[in-house]
């Protein structure tokens, strides 16, 4: 598969929201507003990025009993670095997003691709593969959260676009779950799934 | 995989794992130590600024800062100084009383006790509803402004309870903690002020 492929494939053809429905607590979650589900997808691409990488580097001097917990070690760093480097430079967004930076070392789609994607696969290509299903995530959330924002709060990356209360509902959970199985309804019509 | 999961391996490479995670975690943490303090020191000052009138000192300077235990829970109390008068103390208390964890504010007084403005520095309130505590100018916010709690008056609970503070819409939970944690900042206040800590 090309380069470019690879990329393509996380946005549609493996879209870990829409398509594998990975990595749903953080969805619902964070997407109360655009702007937090994006700041989520680009978090998690971060790790996701990295983390492929360096286990597709070491994969092959890690016994197969160990893979797991050498893998975990691996991501829970590189959460916490990222933790670190967000409440350094980005407090504000670190504030809202809270927990769900830290549960990133629980989000399946990390261990899921460095499971069946990076350990059999070269740097290059795991940092692509990497790349896409970050991408498709990050666009996945930041979808959920500009419909959510929209009809909950009446406003579109945090600028309101009208007077009054919009529907409460879609920024609680109950709504994130209408959103998101609409979208996904839509999402599969559309690529033929 | 090439490598054989004796056990001689598996210690080696979980050892050197790590080992390695470890040297990382432990540079990149010495690296962002200073901005990470510098954005809550920046945080903590644009909260005290809000809520105090004008002040030409540093209220977060350590010899400005005082800790005030009251009823077991530690406030920190931030003085503003306009030249050598005191203008104000930011008073910084927090409450376990939350719709989902806690809240924790800050409450700017006048030396005379009256309420000067309130800031929420941090909480886990749901967006929409009990999230509202966080904006400034919503109306349940500018109805603190110029109160006194010690006003027999003015009954520092929401209505629901026979109070004078109007709450938040279907917020009542967060609207209540709310004014839990500016109770509280107030007996901090009272006890510097009775103390003869707080003079003018």
């Amino acid at each position: 598969m090309s380069k470019f492929g690879l990329i393509t494939k996380g946005i549609v053809k493996e879209n870990p929201t829409f398509s594998l429905v990975l990595g749903m607590c953080p969805t619902i979650a964070t997407t109360t507003s655009a702007i937090n589900g994006l700041g989520m997808g680009l978090a998690t691409t971060f790790v996701l990025v990295l983390s492929n990488m360096l286990i597709a580097a070491v994969a092959p001097v890690i016994p197969a009993k160990i893979k797991i917990p050498s893998y975990i070690v691996i991501i829970a760093s590189l959460v916490t670095v990222l933790q670190f480097v967000m409440q350094a430079y980005v407090p504000d967004l670190y504030a809202t997003l809270g927990i769900f930076i830290p549960l990133i070392v629980v989000n399946c789609i990390i261990l899921g691709r460095a499971e069946a994607f990076a350990c059999k696969h070269s740097v290059i290509d795991s940092a692509m593969d990497g790349i896409g299903i970050g991408l498709g995530f990050s666009l996945s959330l930041t979808v959920i959260g500009f419909v959510r924002e929209l009809l909950g709060g009446l406003a579109v990356f945090g600028n309101r676009i009208a007077e009054g209360d919009g529907m409460l509902a879609f920024v609680l959970a109950p709504g994130g779950f209408l959103v998101l199985g609409y979208l996904m309804v839509l999402f599969r019509k559309v690529t033929k799934q | 995989m090439a490598i054989e999961s004796s056990l001689r391996n598996m210690v080696i490479v979980l050892f050197a794992v790590c080992l390695v995670a470890s040297a990382a975690l432990g540079g990149i943490y010495t690296l962002t130590k200073e901005p990470i303090e510098a954005a809550q020191v920046a945080k903590t000052n644009s909260a005290i600024a809000a809520v105090v009138p004008e002040f030409d000192n540093n209220p977060s300077d350590a010899a400005n800062v005082r800790e005030v235990e009251v009823n077991g829970t530690v406030a920190r109390v931030y003085t503003a100084k306009m030249g050598e008068e005191v203008v104000g103390y930011a008073i910084e208390a927090s409450t376990s009383k939350g719709f989902s964890g806690n809240i924790t504010v800050m409450v700017g007084f006048t030396p005379d006790g009256t309420i000067v403005n309130t800031s929420v520095i941090s909480h886990a309130e749901t967006p929409g509803l009990g999230a509202k505590i966080a904006n400034p100018e919503d109306p349940f916010m500018v109805q603190f402004q110029g109160i006194n709690p010690g006003d027999p008056d003015f009954k520092f609970a929401v209505k629901k309870d026979g109070g004078s503070v109007d709450a938040i819409t279907a917020s009542t939970i967060t609207s209540r903690a709310f004014c839990d944690a500016v109770g509280s900042a107030y007996n901090v206040f009272c006890k510097i002020n009775g103390s003869g800590e707080a003079q003018e």
